[in-house]
């Protein structure tokens, strides 16, 4: 495959719209060019809003004629995953069930990126209620990876991902719940982020997993995913678990180097213990960023996080219970579509049966088994318990070690349809889950090619609120992937 | 075995022989916060449907729930009313789907409630009530059916309020300890008085602020064990609770002794016919399948402010009632006037030198409770001090009380502007004597025929009020009358 034409950073358009070298109108036509060129074939998007982002983009440059500062995203074309409310603006997590709808709020993420200047594109595809690695799950139908159109973009957040990959926006959000944005990002070249869980807010971050799901940004660099982590990162007093605190910057970090740092490559995630399935290419990638690493100073060797080879079982029985709950409130009542009944049961039956797909309505019948009376403790209550060991397996490897390392997929992008049974699709997820059990916050990055010249991805994990340390090491992997 | 009590229960005098009612009670208080448990959207009652709405409350996609402090903080004025130990809670998912509840589950405390181990002591059964636990939880909409019947299995459609959804709730659980239906109506009254005196509640049960379910089983007199319960619904005054804990008491006895069981149900008490009928029967069994809500994080209130909410505490009814006592009021008439809520005022008149048992007469008897409380205390002092003195009758009081209230005036005013006069004791004996001989048939078997005396008896007094157009203190007269009788 060809190596894509270099696209316009976000920090480089924000800092030459702030400076007037470059208007946000100007930036957005060459970004709406681009996706009148090629999303007809990629689909990146359920709704592109071109109106509304020209109008968006005029009021920047107004801003800016007036002397005023849009903010630090100043122009900066932007795509949401569509599971992120938009006032007005259908908000469908490519789910027939919410066919429609047009949320009355923004979510906070979507207010701080207009408060920083961004200009709204539109919204990106989807696994159906970010249940999925590869977007095939959307109602809507597949997006493809804009660096071969054979294969998919991975997921959830497939459609951000093929955003920023074909550059129809210089920056995109998803939500990652249990590897929804790393992965695609690994699959699509781009850099991912998930954040320390609490660190963005979730209000009006449509519920997947609700101890899982946090939203993060995809980029091209490196530089551009922490200007972007920076603009929706922050305490929210609409969201009970966002973190009081006040966070570190990144961006001043960027360059600081690895040197001293110690990095602990994680063992179980290398390919030959009882996790099966991974690419000889990737690991020889892994094995490659682990040693420009050491040579940028950085003190590497491997750790063993045991626990993590159950994160996969524990996640498949977390997530799907909180989501049986989240997703009963589309029962046909209030929103979205409705299939009547005879009686209101009949009528939220017909509705769900319609209006959910198969992978949907596999994880709320597994979820719903999982939390019933007299299962609870086999199978949530004891997830709830591997969640802990791999807390404290974590906390234990970070008394030796500053970061850790793993490949971010077993593999590249695939064929669609290559991974049709459930269980094969889920493996993909592996090396991504434990951080959202734990919480922690964790970064793809791309490095060197595998399979069929496809790009691999590098996982980058720190502790809670480690989100400089995982940027200090990505820096330095985006310059040695050369 | 079975160790009958000396004494018969309540419900024993209710029950067919042998036999006793157990009763356990949950009632929901709905909090007066301003706003909703979890939700900015506004908590009142009677707006027009759909007003007091908000996207956190009607569970829009997105949303999440932030929980409102001053709920919490009624909710453990209310726990420590009820003697209860306040500790770290967890809210926590109770999944079912229904109509009038927005998210399909409600936010409740299921395993680590706010409050636990409580007690009320019942001022007139004198007995103690356990609590078992007092959780924080929100309320679900209302839904309309409309249709031939009203009842949801014929209805041509619903339409659904959601401007009670979200609104914070205590439920407060006992322990099966009350033993009959005054127990469990003086029960609810003690609690609606504890929630109404913390501040946490209107306590209004006829705008559902406080609504009460009933679980209701019988057992052998004496027996400790605890046979099937059915869960009765939608008693909705103190008077239904009673008549609906009888009811279904009697209906298990019958059931027992024609050989037959009750069945573990839910039940909805029919005030019009007087009898529980059985809910409508759900197809899937209750498994609500409780978790932990992962958009909360656990509350965990500090030991000082726990001691801050204590040392805030408004007095609770058992300890105003004690102050009344202490101040020579009876526990009867301590009782209602706290129920009425007219206590503080009570011991100030007391305090100003009013006696006790006429004030107290006064506050139970003769009082309304609305515009009592711009009553002067040293005014209705006053009046009770004129009444002692025999300046007043009690009918005059009782007038004169009335237009202390209606106007304000001092009660000399208004009994000189009426010509209240103290009628001495000879003046109202000349004219008893005038009575008595202008009825010769009368007194003569007033004085030698016991049985009479009664009848008679009312026959004097009310030719003395004839004569002295009401201004007779009736008691004095009944005094005189049984003064010449026996001389």
């Amino acid at each position: 495959m060809s190596k894509p034409a270099p696209k316009p950073t976000a920090t480089d358009i924000a800092a030459q719209v702030r400076s007037g070298e470059r208007t946000a109108v100007e930036v957005l036509e060459e970004h709406l060019a681009v996706v009148a060129d090629r999303e007809s074939e990629i689909h990146a998007f359920n709704v592109v809003i071109a109106d509304e982002a020209r109008e968006r983009a005029s009021a920047i440059d107004a801003q800016i004629a007036s002397g005023e500062d849009p903010g630090p995203l100043a122009g900066v074309p932007v795509a949401l995953k569509d599971n992120m409310c938009t006032t007005g603006i259908p908000t469908t997590c490519s789910s027939k069930i919410l066919d429609g709808w047009k949320p009355p709020y923004n979510g906070t993420a979507v207010d701080k990126l207009y408060e920083a200047g961004a200009v709204v594109v539109g919204k990106t595809n989807l696994d159906e209620f970010a249940m999925g690695s590869s977007t095939e799950n959307s109602a809507f139908g597949p997006t493809l990876n804009p660096l071969d159109t054979s294969c998919v973009p991975g997921g959830s957040s497939g459609g951000s991902a093929a955003a920023v990959a074909a550059g129809f926006a210089a920056l995109s959000f998803g939500s990652d719940t249990g590897g929804s944005i790393r992965q695609p990002a690994a699959l699509t070249g781009t850099v991912g982020l998930k954040p320390s869980y609490g660190t963005v807010s979730r209000y009006g971050l449509i519920a997947f997993a609700s101890s899982l799901d946090q939203i993060g940004p995809f980029a091209n660099t490196v530089a551009d995913a922490a200007a972007g982590f920076e603009a929706v990162a922050g305490h929210d007093p609409r969201d009970s678990t966002s973190i009081p605190e006040q966070l570190r910057p990144v961006t001043p970090h960027l360059s600081d180097g690895v040197d001293g740092m110690r990095i602990g490559v994680i063992t179980e995630l290398m390919g030959d213990g009882e996790l099966k399935g991974f690419e000889p290419e990737v690991i020889a990638q892994t094995r490659a960023a682990a040693d420009a690493l050491a040579a940028a100073g950085a003190k590497v060797s491997e750790v063993s996080v045991p626990s993590v080879v159950y994160g996969l079982t524990a996640y498949y029985l977390i997530a799907p219970s909180e989501a049986s709950s989240n997703l009963a409130r589309y029962d046909g009542v209030r929103y979205g579509n409705r299939v009547t009944g005879v009686n209101t049961a009949a009528m939220n039956t017909a509705t769900r049966t319609a209006g959910f797909g198969a992978e949907v309505k596999r994880r709320i019948m597994l979820g719903t088994y999982a939390l019933s009376a007299g299962y609870y403790d086999a199978f949530y209550g004891k997830a709830q318990r591997v969640r802990t060991l791999i807390i404290d397996d974590f906390a234990r490897a970070y008394e030796d070690f500053d970061v850790l390392l793993s490949p971010t997929s077993p593999c590249v992008a695939f064929p669609f349809g290559a991974k049709s049974d459930p269980m094969t699709m889920y493996l993909n997820d592996t090396c991504t889950i434990p951080s959202n059990l734990s919480g922690q916050p964790a970064i793809s990055v791309p490095f060197g090619t595998g399979d069929r010249g496809l790009p691999v991805g590098v996982q980058i994990l720190a502790p809670m609120l480690g989100e400089v340390e995982l940027f200090k090491v990505a820096a330095v992997l985006e310059g040695a992937n050369q | 075995m079975t160790n009958k009590s000396a004494t018969k229960t309540e419900s024993q005098e209710l029950l067919p022989e042998g036999w006793e009612m157990v009763i356990g009670l949950e009632i929901h208080v709905e909090l007066a916060t301003a706003t909703k448990l979890f939700s900015p959207a506004q908590n009142s009652f009677g707006s027009e449907p759909n007003q007091n709405v908000h996207p956190v409350c009607l569970g829009l996609p997105g949303t999440l729930p932030v929980v409102n402090e001053k709920a919490i903080e009624f909710a453990a004025r209310i726990g420590l009313a009820l003697n209860c130990t306040v500790q770290k809670c967890v809210f926590a998912r109770k999944n079912y789907f229904y109509p009038d509840m927005p998210k399909d589950y409600q936010i409740s405390q299921f395993d680590e409630p706010l409050n636990i181990d409580g007690w009320v002591d019942l001022p007139v059964a004198g007995t103690r009530i356990r609590v078992e636990r007092a959780h924080v939880e929100e309320d679900t909409g209302k839904t309309t059916h409309v249709g031939d019947s009203g009842r949801i299995h014929d209805a041509g459609y619903s339409l659904v309020d959601y401007n009670r959804a979200g609104v914070p709730l205590v439920e407060i659980v006992t322990h099966p300890d009350i033993r009959g239906p005054e127990e469990a109506k003086e029960y609810v009254d003690e609690v609606r008085a504890m929630v109404v005196a913390v501040g946490a509640s209107d306590g209004k049960m006829e705008e559902g602020s406080l609504r009460v379910d009933a679980n209701v089983s019988v057992r052998p007199a004496g027996s400790d064990e605890l046979r099937t319960r059915c869960e009765i619904k939608n008693v909705n005054s103190l008077r239904s609770i009673g008549r609906a804990i009888t009811y279904e008491a009697k209906r298990h006895v019958n059931l027992y002794e024609s050989g037959k069981e009750p069945i573990q149900e839910t039940r909805h008490w029919d005030e019009e016919a007087g009898r529980t009928r059985d809910g409508r029967k759900k197809e899937d069994s209750d498994d609500y399948r409780y978790f932990a809500d992962p958009d909360l994080v656990a509350i965990d209130p500090t030991p000082e402010w726990i001691a801050q909410i204590a040392a805030s505490q408004p007095a609770l009814p058992a300890q105003r009632r004690e102050a009344l006592v202490s101040a020579g009021a009876d526990s009867e008439g301590a009782a209602l006037v706290v129920q009425r809520d007219l206590d503080s005022l009570v011991l100030a008149v007391i305090e100003a030198g009013g006696e006790a048992k006429r004030v107290l007469n006064h506050a139970t008897n003769n009082l309304a409770i609305e515009g009592a409380e711009a009553l002067s205390p040293s005014n209705f002092a006053d009046l009770v001090k004129m009444e002692a003195d025999g300046a007043l009758t009690s009918t005059q009081a009782k007038q004169v009380l009335a237009e202390m209230v209606s106007d304000g005036s001092t009660p000399a005013d208004i009994a000189a502007k009426h010509g209240f006069e103290a009628m001495d004791t000879g003046e109202l004996e000349a004219t008893l004597d005038e009575i008595i001989s202008s009825s010769p048939q009368e007194w003569e078997r007033f004085v030698n025929e016991p049985e009479a005396r009664g009848k008679l008896q009312g026959f004097f007094v009310g030719q003395v009020m004839k004569a002295t157009r009401g201004q007779a203190d009736g008691k004095l007269v009944n005094q005189l009358l049984a003064k010449k009788a026996n001389s």
